[in-house]
């Protein structure tokens, strides 16, 4: 009854930004003064009538997009469990320092001279990257996760290329990886080849030897993996792949987990990449910007994407192409996404030498918690014999059979209950699963809060199956239709005079 | 614990519960021979005192004149804008997987995605890319895609398109057998000869279209895309967002409009801040829209009919297609696109047509003062927007430069290494955060900086 009371209250307030537009109103404070509108542009490249935009008041605008803002949950409103995503809360220290105006007004192209503080950040934002992967030299400059694999992928093809070794045509991956690895793969011109993964989350190693061979570039793999668990062998698998002459990808996606306690450098692997808008604590933004830098072992470095940050003791300055001819070239117009570097800094010098293995220890120590507490309320564990990472995985596949209430339903319920869900339907190996990652700055009362909201919905489940399948009832949408989305495509507004 | 909350009694509750003694046992899958002491080239922790005196000290220093544009530009940025796309709900959400729980986010970027479409002129728009130069590359593999009827992956590369495009479009397609065949442009206008273009040029995928080009030189884009059209190819538009408020949007480009638009979002409310994080924008027409790469948001109904907004046509991602997707591409630039999105909210078309009108009217003033300097000419004669070059003689541009920045001032960007044919030039951009102040100060200091290294010289 009170949901409904709201909605028809503020249904007025709901609307699109440009239903709350009227012709007329502007906002001459954030404008500049008129200025003579002489111009020598001839007619024919001029527009012809103004684009429509919105013509609304300051307040009117700071009202609707605060209104927005309220109907997202977010890691500083809710508990936000998203597996492999590492929703870890964002310092605002963080966000204030890079704020400053001194690195907000700095010209990507300005002469490093006027820039040696933001440069000098950059700088040991490298340095201390390396050591915490154990890889030889790090480019900041990816701008998310998928660019530091397309950036990892081209300089594995760019190694063999240059040593004339040009048959290698494909990469290894595992069933369980991100999308983005095999699309990465194709988009550096390599096809795909997928090994299963064994019962107990380890790679079936008997499966790569099968593929691995003259023709392989590299595999790419993810350790501890996407289902939520160290690779044990992962010594083993680095031999083979690289007495075939392939080299080993490392996806830093889970890097939070062994943070200061084992490094992917020493695993073995030749390049990787992070994310720092997980590992590193950078907001997620509503799904962007990150940030992806790549590291990489001795015999990558003279391919690692610039420009990169070189000091020679006295200045630092930008490396750029002429400084590293074999490098794979420019991935973005300036030097990355500056900004989020710095907050990654920030983020890195707050914690410090001894805050590093911190967040693995504490990160883990909440995985396996939850893990043991959900399996004591009866949940299924995927991989019931191993120990949780960051992250772990529970399969509702008996409730999806039995009770006829799938991990979609159970994650739009848990909603209701004010927790963000966990990742479901990822990897796509387990059935029914949930990914539940619920990352170190979480306390042990926030955690008992979502087990029992699992508990609880399981026994929703148990008696009114119906009302957790058609959940969520307390949020600003109930259950979207995504297939009319996709069917009757509405991806611009339009007015009911345009529409018609 | 810096941002851990464990209490003592929280560690022992939850390793009992676990049933292990130790945080260590939880290590125990991990090989011992792998596993690593201290980390001893990071430092230690600093508490949030400590790090803002440093952070403080690093972003001090000179705040020189900016004249530099060359794809990044200085624009006012309304206060509102970053106060709301910093409060925790934008800053702090992810991708909007759950979209009941994201309906802020989501709304945001159908709102943004209209907005788009209405400044290109085109049908749709996707939630962004992660900048300028990676977003044209996206558009020529998209257009490669979509052409039907051209087998071909060649593509025609004016060089005229910002050098640095031109790099990341290299290393983002050459590894899927795209390759980039330039155009050149009149030396005297700096634009390209439409009438010089060949009339047999082969199977082609698509031409780019710079509206302005790297010079700030205008193109005929009209007649450049009736051309690309006669011979069966796509057109890529990759233009600069504030001079739509001026300029013809690329959809109405010729008789039937470009094919994908693209381009960098930064000039929309977004702080230069070293080089990023900025956003690309891409817009198309229905038609294609399934070849476009990147997050798409659509509305349709709840469970109740009432309007609601959710990602669609991921049919097209690698979450879903893995190797057989559009792009690797994953996320969007979603908080820079929050405020891009306030950014044209605030100022609506009239207030983006004062910004656009104003950067040309102040580029016009500066270029005039600048001309009457001896040594100092004009390179191009065709009408730019809001950035022109100068050609120098008797001196070199790094000279000029060096030594405008000992004046306060940063005189623009050195075409001299990308475009040696130019001889000694610069490109010089004046948006409407320079007064006519700023505008005499610049000429001021060119004209004594020319006279002094010319006497020098002499």
């Amino acid at each position: 009854m009170s949901n409904e009371m709201n909605s028809n209250l503020t249904s007025h307030q709901d609307g699109v930004i440009f239903e709350k537009s009227h012709r007329g109103r502007t906002n001459d404070c954030q404008s500049p003064r008129e200025s003579s509108t002489s111009s020598v542009i001839p007619i024919s490249l001029l527009r012809e009538s103004p684009p429509m935009l919105p013509e609304v008041s300051e307040m009117q605008a700071v009202r609707h997009f605060t209104r927005l803002s309220q109907k997202n949950f977010s890691i500083d409103t809710h508990f936000y469990p998203l597996g492999s995503c590492t929703m870890k809360y964002n310092p605002r220290a963080c966000n204030t320092l890079a704020m400053l105006p001194g690195f907000l007004n700095y010209h990507p192209l300005a002469p490093v001279e006027t820039g040696q503080g933001f440069m000098s950040c950059m700088y040991e934002l490298q340095e201390i990257l390396k050591e915490v992967t154990g890889m030889k030299e790090v480019s900041l400059t990816p701008m998310a996760g998928a660019q530091g694999e397309f950036a990892g992928m081209a300089m594995i093809r760019a190694y063999h290329d240059a040593r004339g070794d040009t048959a290698r045509c494909e990469v290894i991956c595992p069933d369980a990886a991100h999308g983005t690895n095999p699309a990465t793969a194709v988009m550096c011109g390599y096809k795909v080849k997928e090994i299963p993964t064994k019962a107990d989350g380890d790679i079936d190693i008997e499966a790569l030897k099968e593929v691995v061979g003259p023709q392989t570039a590299g595999i790419m793999l993810t350790n501890p993996s996407t289902v939520g668990v160290f690779e044990r062998r992962i010594t083993e698998i680095a031999k083979i792949v690289h007495d075939a002459g392939g080299l080993l990808y490392y996806d830093g996606a889970n890097l939070n987990a062994i943070l200061g306690k084992v490094r992917p450098g020493d695993m073995g692997f030749d390049v990787i990449h992070m994310n720092l808008h997980k590992t590193f604590s950078t907001p997620h933004g509503g799904g962007g910007p990150g940030a992806g830098p790549v590291g990489v072992s001795e015999r990558l470095i003279p391919f690692l994407p610039v420009p990169m940050v070189g000091y020679d003791g006295e200045q630092y300055r930008w490396l750029t192409k002429k400084d590293c001819p074999q490098s794979i070239g420019q991935l973005s117009a300036f030097a990355g996404n500056g900004g989020v570097l710095m907050r990654a800094y920030i983020y890195a010098r707050l914690l410090g030498s001894e805050g590093m293995p911190r967040i693995a220890e504490y990160s883990v120590l909440n995985a396996n918690y939850m893990m043991a507490e959900l399996q004591k309320k009866g949940f299924d564990l995927a991989f019931p014999s191993r120990r949780a990472t960051h992250e772990f995985i529970v399969t509702l596949k008996r409730q999806a059979k039995t009770l006829d209430v799938s991990a979609m339903d159970f994650a739009k319920r848990l909603l209701d209950y004010g927790y963000h869900a966990p990742t479901t339907y990822f990897p796509l190996l387990v059935p029914e699963c949930f990914l539940i990652e619920p990352t170190e700055t979480e306390d042990k009362d926030t955690l008992d809060g979502f087990i029992d909201a699992m508990a609880k919905i399981q026994a929703e489940a148990e008696t009114q199956a119906d009302m957790v399948k058609a959940a969520p009832y307390t949020l600003p949408s109930r259950r979207l239709d995504d297939v009319r989305a996709a069917r009757e495509l509405d991806i611009v507004w339009k007015s009911s005079e345009q529409a018609s | 614990m810096p941002f851990i909350p464990h209490t003592e009694t929280d560690v022992k509750q939850m390793l009992a519960s676990i049933g292990v003694n130790d945080i260590e046992d939880l290590f125990d899958e991990i090989p011992a021979e792998l596993r690593i002491g201290s980390l001893d080239k990071v430092p230690p922790g600093l508490n949030e005192m400590e790090m803002s005196r440093l952070m403080h000290e690093r972003a001090s220093g000179p705040q020189p004149l900016c004249f530099i544009g060359a794809g990044a530009y200085e624009h006012h940025i309304p206060a509102a804008i970053w106060e709301i796309v910093t409060r925790g709900e934008f800053y702090s959400a992810y991708t909007p997987y759950q979209a009941e729980a994201s309906q802020g986010t989501l709304q945001l970027i159908y709102e943004y995605q209209t907005m788009m479409v209405h400044l290109t002129g085109m049908e749709a728009s996707n939630a962004s890319l992660y900048d300028g130069a990676s977003g044209l590359a996206e558009a020529v593999l998209m257009a490669v895609r979509a052409n039907r009827k051209s087998k071909s992956k060649r593509i025609l590369m004016p060089a005229a398109v910002n050098p640095t495009y031109r790099s990341v479009v290299q290393t983002i397609v050459e590894n899927q057998g795209v390759t980039l065949e330039l155009i050149d442009y009149q030396l005297d206008a700096g634009c390209i000869d439409v009438a010089s273009l060949p009339a047999e040029p082969g199977d082609v995928a698509a031409l780019v279209i710079p509206q302005p080009n790297f010079f700030g030189v205008l193109e005929e884009v009209n007649a450049l895309t009736d051309w690309a059209h006669a011979h069966g190819m796509l057109v890529i538009a990759v233009v600069n967002p504030t001079s739509l408020a001026l300029l013809t949007p690329p959809g109405e480009w010729g008789e039937l409009g470009a094919d994908v638009v693209c381009g960098e979002g930064q000039p929309l409310g977004v702080p230069l801040a070293g080089g990023g994080p900025y956003f690309g924008f891409m817009c198309c027409n229905l038609k294609h829209v399934r070849q476009m790469p990147g997050r798409i948001v659509g509305r349709t109904v709840d469970a109740d009919g009432k309007p609601g907004f959710t990602l669609t046509l991921q049919a097209r991602e690698q979450h879903i297609r893995r190797s057989k997707a559009t792009s690797n591409i994953c996320t969007n630039q979603g908080l820079v696109v929050a405020a891009a999105t306030i950014y044209m909210t605030l100022l609506g078309a009239q207030g983006l047509n004062k910004v656009a009108n104003s950067s040309h009217q102040n580029t016009q003033k500066l270029a005039a003062q600048l001309n009457a300097i001896e040594g100092v000419t004009m390179a191009f004669s065709s009408p730019t927007f809001h950035e022109f070059v100068i050609k120098l003689e008797g001196v070199t541009a790094a000279d000029v430069l060096n030594t405008l920045m000992a004046d306060g001032v940063l005189g623009g960007f050195n075409l001299s290494v990308d475009y040696p044919v130019l001889g000694e030039a610069i490109l010089v951009c004046a948006t409407e955060t320079k007064t006519a102040a700023d505008i005499t100060a610049y000429r001021d200091a060119l004209s004594r900086v020319m006279s002094k290294l010319k006497g020098g010289a002499a």
